[in-house]
């Protein structure tokens, strides 16, 4: 090993510099691994395959809609919205789906297709509003979120009235509650939409724009980079994921109603976070995102096979975001001295 | 005139670099003295161990006969010595009385700020001044020059019985300046004493009774300011240098102007609210046409305005003839200018491998859609050789790399698929004479494949070892050219 890091760095690197350049990676996965133990140990049900595609599709609708926050993390942005935009885009999925006569909505009924494209396009919608109030106004990303989180709200609330709607189109019936035989369509979905973001955010022009805008704001202005169009470009796609995360919730809900995604935003948030992507920006990514859903996700699942009070459960998952926040400040403070160190 | 203030002997070093050498100065009482010499002279660190800003130095400094050694600035402060900034410390969103009284508000006997009177007094003190402003305005209201003149008055409100003013006038119009003029010999006739930093020989002339010029960490020479004029001031801050590289500028240059070769870059009647008014010039090619002023002059300003990143208020440009739009930097990119501004840390990707940082500008140009890292790394290669960039390593963080070769990598950037014009803001700045040489070598290199470039500086030798033709920028207007014609840097000086 010692062999390899001496030919990475170009000459001889202490292990524990390797290990402070890295711990933004390291630190996600040795609390997986930790997790993982320590469920195992301590409840015989934890480790099944059963439970194993139960956290998966647990964590679907959350991981969804963290893809599109890497983007705007890792541009040092932040979105609030992103849990409002997916209740109202899985509202307005079902608003535009024939309903049950018992379901009290004025709604109108079109093809399943239709409901789908207005409700993406709707997404498209929130996301632009987002990203000119940020680029062209130039509010702050997490006012302007928070303004979109109350218009998300405010959409939900207009178009659904109190009731609960609870059919939608058959597309999304099928990707949110549906399986492909052991396999749930939503975890594919999930898996493809972490495999694409990926694929933009390493091999891309644009990713690569992503990472510079994030790392260096005014460098990249200075490079002639569009940093406005970039910083559009991923509230939009933030949007859109949680849009869509929004439209397989209603249907692996089984019902589409107010507030019902309110704990996906600390939820989402926390997986960017805790998976290591960096808070300042340009650094981290999808790899952290998935590391960061499984903690989440183990976490959530394991703390429900053990005998533990399940109002500490709030807690504890508090105590861990709070851990992974010290982490990953420190994580970028240490990466830089290894850097300065290195010269 | 008896000594107010007396420094013996004093001396003071950063590390192993020795900013300055031991320095006698005295300041008498009703005497306003100006300390004149080139950037890094050593004029601001001594004012800074005067003002308390620095604690630890050799040699020994006296107050009215006794010696002092002050803790901070605030010591210094409540002994009477106060300091007006040359980027004023003033909160613009507060009032003009509320700066006045910036951390001593007078308080009522509930113990609430007291306005009626911190207005009264605010009102007082600048009445004194001869300042007509409503103290209840907004410091973010008045001009600059107002707000330095209220600064002032905060430092006197203080007590000080000696001020020191670092490039008081380096942003004032000539009416200002005589404003500001006519408040400093009136403290002058109250028995107050100012010290009076400066680039701007002639208002150094204009107001002071005294003058030390520093050249090196050391005092040169002092003299009655009615026995000596601009060219003598300039002589001694320049002296005698020793050096190859030192020697060209000091004895006469040629500046080998290209008047018939094709004009790349036209700029008509720029303008930037305070920043620059009414600048026009053309770039041809082939051509390194430096602008040269002081801090604050503008010219830093107008390069930063020529890349879209603080976009023009008036005026017109145009790139081969064509007019062009320059709201952005992405714009600035496509209509063919590059741009190396002058901090390091706002153009370079610290913790971003070398090669990233090489390509940045350039990925478009390598593949539509796709990155191609192979392809990057094989430019980067080539960069790293022709540049002589240490360590030749195209994968290491850039910020492990010494400044000079960061400075490289910048330059590099725009070097793939040249620019039209490339545009250099202190592309010399912090550089051991190693590294600038090799800066002027690139440049060189540049300028014979026929591309126009522009850089602009506050440092003479910087202009005086890259251009062909020179502009002198004053307070945001261009006020000489040379061209076609022997310069030396005393000849730059006195023109700026």
């Amino acid at each position: 090993m010692a062999e390899v890091m001496r030919g990475a760095g170009g000459r001889g690197v202490t292990p524990l510099a390797w290990v402070r350049a890295r711990l933004r990676n390291i630190a996600p996965f040795v609390t997986l691994i930790f997790l993982v133990v320590f469920f195992a140990l301590a409840s015989p049900s934890f480790v099944s395959v059963a439970n194993f595609w139960n956290i998966l599709t647990q964590i679907s609708v959350t991981g969804i809609i963290a893809v599109g926050l890497t983007f705007v993390i890792l541009c040092a942005e932040i979105d609030l919205s992103v849990a409002a935009i997916a209740n109202a885009i899985g509202i307005i999925a079902a608003f535009f789906t024939l309903q049950d006569a018992s379901v009290n909505i004025a709604n109108i009924a079109l093809p399943g297709w239709a409901a789908i494209v207005i409700a993406l396009a709707a997404a498209v919608g929130l996301g632009l509003v987002n990203a000119i109030g940020i680029t062209r106004v130039g509010i702050p990303s997490f006012i302007m979120t928070l303004a979109m989180l109350q218009i998300g709200a405010g959409i939900c609330a207009m178009l659904v009235r109190g009731q609960i709607a609870y059919a939608v189109p058959d597309l999304a019936l099928t990707l949110g509650s549906k399986s492909l035989g052991p396999v749930p369509w939503i975890v594919i979905v999930l898996a493809i939409t972490l495999a694409v973001a990926h694929v933009v955010l390493t091999y891309t022009r644009f990713g690569r724009y992503v990472y510079m805008v994030g790392g260096n704001r005014e460098a990249a202005e200075y490079s002639g980079v569009n940093v406005k169009l970039i910083i559009s470009a991923v509230m939009v796609i933030s949007a859109v994921c949680a849009g869509l995360a929004g439209m397989l919730g209603v249907a692996y809900f089984g019902s589409a109603q107010q507030n019902e995604f309110d704990t996906y935003l600390l939820d989402s948030i926390s997986a960017v976070v805790v998976g290591g992507t960096s808070l300042f920006g340009g650094q981290g990514g999808i790899g952290n995102t998935i590391i960061g859903l499984f903690v989440l996700g183990v976490l959530n699942n394991g703390l429900d096979h053990v005998n533990i009070d399940s109002f500490l459960k709030i807690l504890i998952r508090g105590l861990i975001l709070l851990a992974a926040l010290v982490i990953n400040v420190y994580a970028q403070r240490m990466k830089a001295t290894a850097i300065a160190a290195e010269g | 005139m008896s000594p107010l203030l007396q420094l013996r002997g004093v001396s003071k070093a950063f590390g192993g670099a020795i900013a300055l050498r031991e320095i006698d100065f005295t300041l008498g009482s009703g005497e306003i003295h100006g300390l004149v010499g080139e950037n890094g002279a050593g004029k601001s660190t001594l004012m800074k161990i005067i003002a308390g800003v620095h604690t630890s130095y050799g040699g020994v400094m006296e107050l009215d006969g006794r010696p002092v050694q002050f803790a901070s600035p605030a010591d210094a402060l409540a002994a009477g010595i106060g300091m007006v900034h040359q980027e004023l410390s003033a909160v613009r969103t507060l009032t003009i009385a509320e700066n006045v009284f910036l951390g001593v508000q007078p308080l009522n006997r509930f113990g609430l700020v007291d306005w009626p009177a911190m207005i009264s007094g605010a009102r007082l003190l600048l009445d004194g001044l001869g300042i007509d402003v409503d103290p209840r305005a907004s410091m973010g209201s008045i001009s600059l020059g107002t707000q330095q003149l209220v600064e002032l008055a905060r430092v006197l409100f203080s007590g000080a019985r000696i001020i020191i003013l670092d490039e008081p006038t380096s942003a004032l119009s000539p009416p200002e300046t005589q404003r500001l003029f006519a408040v400093l010999r009136r403290l002058r006739e109250e028995g107050r004493s100012l010290i009076f930093i400066s680039h701007f020989l002639d208002d150094v002339l204009d107001i002071c009774d005294r003058v030390t010029v520093f050249r090196n960490g050391g005092k040169v020479a002092d003299a009655d300011t009615a026995e000596i004029d601009k060219s003598w001031l300039i002589h001694q801050m320049i002296g005698h240098t020793h050096g190859e590289l030192e020697e060209s500028y000091t004895n006469a240059l040629y500046l080998d102007s290209k008047p018939d070769a094709a004009v790349i870059l036209h700029a008509e009647a720029l303008s930037l609210d305070a920043a620059f008014h009414d600048v026009s010039f053309d770039v041809r090619a082939g051509e390194v046409l430096g602008i040269y002023g002081y801090l604050g002059s503008g010219q830093l300003d107008l390069a930063r305005s020529l890349f879209g990143k603080q976009p023009l208020k008036r005026g017109r440009v145009s790139v081969d003839g064509r007019l062009v739009k320059l709201s952005s930097t992405a714009k600035a990119r496509a209509a063919g200018l590059a741009f190396v501004p002058e901090s390091r840390r706002s153009m370079l990707f610290a913790e971003e491998p070398v090669f990233k940082n090489m390509t940045i500008s350039i990925l478009q140009r390598i593949g539509r859609l796709l990155l191609h890292p192979t392809a990057e790394r094989g430019i980067a290669q080539n960069h790293i050789a022709s540049l002589h960039i240490r360590p030749p390593v195209t994968d290491r963080p850039l910020g492990a790399l010494s400044g000079g070769n960061q400075q490289k990598v910048a330059l590099a950037r725009w070097l793939t698929h040249l620019p039209r014009v490339l545009m250099l803001s202190e592309p010399t700045r912090g550089m051991d004479v190693g590294a600038k040489e090799d800066v002027v070598h690139i440049v060189r290199g540049l300028k014979a494949q026929g591309i126009g470039i522009l850089v602009v500086s506050t440092e003479p030798e910087t202009v005086l070892s890259m251009a062909d033709r020179i502009l002198v920028m004053k307070k945001g207007r261009v006020v000489h050219e040379f061209a076609g014609e022997a310069i030396s840097k005393d000849r730059l000086l006195a023109a700026a």
